[in-house]
């Protein structure tokens, strides 16, 4: 009883502090245990930098070269650690440069923060130098969005800001302070925010609905399991493993969703979607129960929707209500936090093992191996192929490796074929397919876990929108390990050219600088590999080295990623040539 | 469910926030669908705002137009009803010259028999107000129309539901 009354005590009694409105944001930035951000300085937030000097003992500044790679390391940050990844701009350019990296934090789910400075409030309105109406701009693509015009709302507009970009299904989430509000002093404290009165972070999940997909999923002869990220999201790793182990389910993932169970795992069956695997894609349409998991049916993984698992009921376990029904009509809809709904699951389920479906699966990955994967990275005639690349960096990193990958062909081979032993390890941008983001997100993802080895995969052209990185790179000595997958193309529309525009190469072709060059320019260790005996040694003196290293190899120039299923046609119709 | 399109009000129960309005326009404006009209105001709970929005869509749309609403943060509850599940009226003003009431005898009788009434009268221009259906404004606006309107406006619609939409209980939910 003592303690309560103590309590009680400390929650009246606030002790506030007089301090400027911009020294208030770096104190809620450390009372949110931020320890790292990214950004770029200018007019409008000079008053948080002058503070951020003050406190860099506590909080490290990351100097971007570009506002839209401070955006992306702060995705990388996020996605590693699972924590709210911390971007800050100035208004105007700086404001609007963070866009792509929040359309992309909001369609991946991606918890951020970005802050953002803005014109005196008195000049709002008036086409002020550097104003732009970045609360405007950004709606469509925020989860939640402020602007703050007097300090006295800096620290309850944070404390939301962090607890609405990290709580349910997480996405970004800015707030736009004017100068004048960065300079006006008042009375600070802090205290988190818990709740938001309209805001239903993680609905109640019915234990009747979790009873009745139990009842489904023990009457199915041929289940079949896509997970997506909400398993990471959710942490539900552990959970959906004894889920699958149990009920002998076989289980594929979206392109968000690998690494939650390791590559190695028997039930994993591999990847969905366009560029997925075989045996998954075709099975879709042939299981008679399909249990979607922390996944949003995205185009790209269903395909033509009208012959889309139309012989299966569908369960779908999913944390955000305007998801159900919302591409694929389900039978039950469990909703929830996965791993609650899991732990809720697992007792229910009957012991399984499925081993002639199972077998389905084996034949096909049979079929996909002979046809596609041993050409891909077991090559042995021609030039030097994605496939054989990703496959050395396996090889050597055990397993062990974060994949931080661009958008392309590099992206879909490095997914297909990366070996992950850890969760959190495949960092990509899956929905908004942001080329430029792999180089920064690596950053990002490197300063969270300096403990792991953290891979960039690029391709020339994706590599080249956000190459300036290259410049924190070295200023921050990230040791990330730069790998441009170089094939003078932009890969992926020339192999749709190729497909579907009869060979007309539009604006695809690169003519690339020396990559070696520009690396060593940033006095960053670098080597070019065009032959296949060069690969291993190369891969090997780059995974060795402790600090960042640039790889460049020249691979085949017009290889095409298999297996495909043509944009609109059905799973069923996934071609292996 | 029905894949027909029908006139659908949307009532949003949500926070009195600024940008609130531009975040509710713009699911509508991603997906093409035009809004017949729309009105916001205060509600029945204090400090809580109610959207009135009016469109023209499937129900199978419109449920999931309704989950894209609720997605937002400072939206408390989203409902959508059919006309046969609500009260509703709409607001219009007639801008007329002050002439007309003595020439013309019959604007009286129109004025009389679609229940609209006289807001105001001067020397150069008088003002009728009527509330009611969209067709009875219609109705009206037709019938003034051959002896030259000044000026016309027509407001949203607005409604209450015959069901009880229970937000106050909603929200002592949330707070607990």
């Amino acid at each position: 009883m003592e303690t309560q009354t103590i309590n009680k005590k400390q929650k009246t009694t606030k002790v506030t502090e007089r301090i400027s409105g911009s020294e208030a944001i770096v104190r809620c930035l450390i009372a949110e245990d931020v320890k790292i951000i990214y950004g770029y300085p200018g007019g409008a937030i000079m008053p948080v930098y002058d503070e951020l000097y003050k406190y860099q003992d506590k909080i490290h500044h990351v100097l971007s070269r570009h506002e839209q790679g401070a955006t992306h390391s702060a995705q990388g940050f996020a996605r590693i650690s699972g924590k709210v990844g911390v971007a800050i701009a100035t208004s105007g350019p700086g404001a609007t440069n963070l866009i792509t990296g929040i359309a992309d934090a909001q369609i991946d789910s991606t918890p951020m923060v970005c802050i953002t400075g803005q014109v005196a409030s008195h000049l709002l309105g008036s086409d002020a130098f550097q104003e732009t109406d970045i609360v405007g701009i950004s709606t469509p693509v925020t989860k939640w969005n402020c602007q703050v015009t007097k300090a006295a709302d800096i620290p309850a507009v944070l404390a939301k800001a962090f607890y609405i970009a990290r709580s349910g299904r997480p996405g970004p989430v800015l707030v736009d302070i004017t100068k004048d509000a960065q300079f006006e002093e008042f009375d600070f404290s802090y205290e988190k925010c818990t709740k938001v009165r309209s805001y239903k972070p993680v609905p109640k999940t019915d234990v009747k609905s979790v009873e009745a997909a139990a009842k489904i999923i023990n009457a199915a002869k041929k289940p079949m399991i896509v997970w997506g990220q909400g398993v990471i999201l959710s942490e539900a790793e552990e959970a959906f493993k004894a889920v699958i182990e149990k009920a002998g389910i076989p289980a594929a993932w979206t392109i968000l969703g690998a690494s939650a169970i390791p590559t190695s795992h028997p039930l994993n069956v591999g990847m969905v979607g366009m560029h997925g695997n075989y045996a998954p894609n075709i099975l879709t349409n042939e299981c008679d129960v399909l249990i979607a998991i922390g996944m949003r049916f995205d185009d790209r993984v269903t395909g033509d929707l009208n012959k889309y698992a139309k012989q299966a009921k569908v369960i779908h376990f999913e944390i955000d209500p305007s998801e159900i029904d919302k591409n694929v009509k389900t039978a039950i809809s469990v909703l929830g936090d996965a791993k609650a709904s899991l732990a809720l699951l697992l007792p229910l389920l009957d012991k399984k093992s499925h081993a002639d479906w199972h077998q389905k699966f084996k034949d096909l990955y049979a079929i996909e191996y002979e046809k596609v994967i041993k050409n891909d990275i077991h090559p042995t005639k021609g030039g030097l192929t994605m496939g054989e690349v990703i496959n050395e960096i396996n090889v050597q990193s055990k397993g062990e490796a974060a994949i931080v990958t661009d958008v392309g062909q590099h992206q879909m081979i490095a997914c297909r074929y990366a070996k992950f032993n850890k969760t959190k390890s495949n960092i990509t941008s899956g929905g908004l397919g942001t080329m430029g983001f792999g180089l920064p997100a690596a950053i990002g993802a490197k300063m969270a876990a300096p403990e792991r080895e953290v891979v960039s995969i690029s391709g020339d052209g994706g590599y080249q929108m956000t190459i300036q990185e290259l410049g924190t790179i070295f200023q921050q000595k990230a040791a990330v390990k730069i790998v441009v997958l170089n094939n003078e193309f932009l890969g992926m529309v020339r192999q749709w050219q190729q497909l579907f525009f009869d060979k007309r190469y539009a604006s695809t072709e690169m003519v690339n600088p020396n990559f070696v060059a520009i690396a060593e320019g940033y006095y960053i260790k670098a080597k070019k590999v065009t032959k296949r005996e060069e690969l291993a040694a190369a891969v090997e003196e780059m995974m060795a080295s402790k600090e960042a290293y640039f790889l460049e190899v020249c691979v085949e120039k017009e290889n095409n990623v298999f297996p495909m299923i043509p944009s609109g046609a059905s799973v069923s119709d996934v071609r292996l040539e | 469910m029905s894949t027909e399109k029908n006139l659908y009000t949307i009532s949003v129960y949500t926070e009195n926030n600024i940008g609130l309005l531009n975040r509710i326009s713009a699911i509508f404006q991603r997906r093409h669908i035009n809004i017949e009209s729309l009105n916001t105001s205060p509600s029945e709970i204090e400090g809580v705002s109610r959207f009135t929005i009016v469109v023209n869509m499937t129900e199978e749309n419109i449920k999931k137009i309704i989950g894209q609403v609720e997605k937002q943060v400072e939206v408390i509850k989203a409902y959508y009803h059919n006309d046969n599940e609500i009260i509703y009226q709409e607001s219009c003003i007639f801008k007329m010259r002050s002439d007309l009431l003595f020439d013309e005898r019959e604007i009286q009788n129109i004025i009389k028999e679609s229940n609209a009434r006289i807001v105001t009268v001067n020397k150069e221009f008088f003002v009728i107000e009527k509330s009611g259906k969209k067709e009875e404004i219609e109705l009206l606006y037709k019938e003034l129309s051959s002896f030259g309107i000044m000026q016309f406006t027509r407001s949203g619609r607005i409604s209450v539901t015959k069901q009880e939409m229970k937000i106050s209980t909603l929200l002592e939910t949330y707070n607990n």
